[in-house]
């Protein structure tokens, strides 16, 4: 079927649609149905580049991609390229994207347990006090060892209580 | 104490004692710190670099006076004397290469070193021979109480120590032990540890650590979480349970060999002590390649030719840069593998 493309008046149409539910039927040439949105261009992307596209539009790593750091001016895309971030600061500026990727290599994990500086504030030394006691209820009450665990909450309580206590 | 003291010592790691030494050979534990409000090393400028290093070396030098340490100016150090350095365990390969301002305070003993400017505004490490994290741990944890009194590092509520690499986040704590595991390698049982290992999400490297091969049957095993686990916990785990383990399976398989395979094992050792013995060019991979099984059989008391301080001996002072000191000159490799078995036959012979 040989028809001109009703759009350009020009070019024959390869592109035939039945819009429902009118049931109207269009005939464009390529280039207007990529104008209009009713075809997508084909590209040369490698799977892996579609595949990388989809995941970047699914998790916004896109977004952050080109996100700078407005204290050492340190690109997301730069860090992922070199795997060495520009400053302290880049872990509050990509905090949102760099979490799931420091799950991925820590097991997970998501809070320091470990030492916090003599120059720390009370409030730290608390909260990661109280993660770490946390962890360590849930372990005792998987191996049901019900007397550490209720030491352990004791310990919990201890830690919520005033500063001074 | 200057750098070429180092070539006549053996260095706090191989002195071949400490629990569990016939399997052993050292343990290190390393933090990873960085001072607060400053760049990272990866976009620090040149001036922002020196005064980094400026203002810990100045710390480091208080803390650890020069006449009971060495300091190393790293960048202004020859090839050679980097080299050396890293042959000793004392600065890692990036910190030899990498450029710009960067230094190393090594104690007279050898059992400490803090670089700075390596990865990491600083690097602590701390070493031993045998299965003695326990004891580094309360080390490391005091020189970094120190040095905290007096430099604001780089510290998150939620996430711990910040780091260049969000992969050493949160305690900064690498925890290492250096394995001789030649009779698992021997028996194939060596690929189960590895897998049982990586299940751990532990890493098994060779002897000079990330992208280092294995040779001479020399592992080693570190943690790779830092987040989300305490110091003391990294430490009681491997002090207890994965090392002690992994020595166990080594004892097994050597118990194996001997049982069933006494022919072969003997044939091995005595074959190895007879090229290094009688070689005259060797290169530093077949050196340790054969030192090898006759390391095995000394500690299972199967060889008393040589004693296991001087296998040490030829094991540490064989290596490139050990070898080119000791000369008082620069050789080229052929020159080295012909002056590494001169010096091995010496050793051998007594």
């Amino acid at each position: 079927m040989d028809v001109a493309c009703e759009h350009c008046k020009k070019a024959k149409a390869t592109v035939h649609i039945t819009d429902v539910p009118e049931k109207r039927e269009r005939h464009l040439c390529e280039a207007c149905a990529q104008s209009e949105g009713v075809i997508i261009k084909q590209t040369h992307q490698t799977t892996t580049e579609i595949l990388q596209e989809f995941i970047k539009q699914k998790t916004g790593l896109g977004a952050v991609d080109e996100q700078a750091c407005p204290h050492c001016g340190v690109t997301f895309r730069e860090f992922r390229a070199k795997g060495q971030l520009g400053c302290p600061r880049d872990y509050e500026v990509f905090r949102e994207a760099l979490i799931p990727m420091i799950q991925r290599a820590h097991g997970s994990a998501t809070h320091h347990i470990g030492k916090v500086p003599s120059t720390a504030d009370e409030t730290v030394r608390r909260q990661t006090g109280a993660f770490k006691l946390r962890r360590e209820l849930d372990q005792a009450i998987q191996d049901e060892n019900y007397e550490l665990a209720a030491r352990v909450r004791d310990q919990l309580k201890a830690l919520d209580g005033p500063a001074s206590a | 104490m200057i750098l070429d003291d180092l070539t006549s010592n053996m260095g706090a790691w191989l002195g071949g004692n400490g629990p569990h030494a016939d399997v052993v050979i050292s343990s290190r534990i390393r933090l990873a710190r960085n001072v607060a409000q400053r760049p990272f090393l990866s976009t620090a400028s040149p001036s922002q670099r020196r005064d980094i290093y400026e203002t810990l070396s100045a710390e480091v030098a208080r803390l650890y006076p020069l006449n009971t340490t060495l300091f190393i100016d790293v960048d202004k150090a020859t090839p050679l004397d980097r080299q050396l350095l890293v042959e000793r365990h004392l600065i890692s390969h990036h910190h030899a290469v990498c450029e710009g301002s960067r230094g190393v305070s090594i104690s007279r003993d050898e059992s400490a070193a803090l670089m700075i400017n390596e990865e990491d505004h600083l690097r602590m490490q701390v070493l031993s021979d045998g299965l003695q994290l326990e004891q580094l741990w309360t080390k490391v944890n005091t020189i970094d109480d120190k040095l905290s009194d007096r430099i604001p590092f780089a510290f998150d509520k939620q996430l711990g120590y910040l780091t260049a690499c969000p992969t050493n986040v949160g305690t900064g704590i690498r925890v290492s032990v250096m394995m001789h595991l030649p009779a698992l390698k021997w028996t194939k049982e060596i690929e189960r540890v590895e897998r049982a290992a990586r299940d751990m999400r532990l890493a098994v490297r060779g002897q000079y650590g990330e992208g280092t091969d294995v040779v001479g049957d020399l592992y080693q095993i570190s943690n790779q979480s830092t987040l989300g686990v305490s110091e003391e916990e990294i430490v009681e785990v491997f002090s207890h349970k994965i090392i002690p383990r992994i020595v166990d399976y080594e004892y097994a398989a050597r118990e194996t060999l001997i049982k069933h395979n006494q022919a072969q094992f003997e044939d091995k050792v005595w074959r190895a002590y007879g090229l290094l013995a009688n070689a005259r060019c060797i290169s530093t991979q077949e050196t340790q390649t054969l030192l090898s099984p006759i390391r095995m059989a000394i500690h299972m008391k199967q060889f008393n030719v040589i004693d296991i301080q001087t296998l040490n001996e030829i094991f540490l002072h064989t290596q490139s840069a050990h070898l080119q000191k000791r000369a008082g000159t620069t050789m080229n490799g052929s020159e080295r593998a012909t002056a590494r078995a001169n010096y091995i036959r010496k050793k051998m012979a007594g």
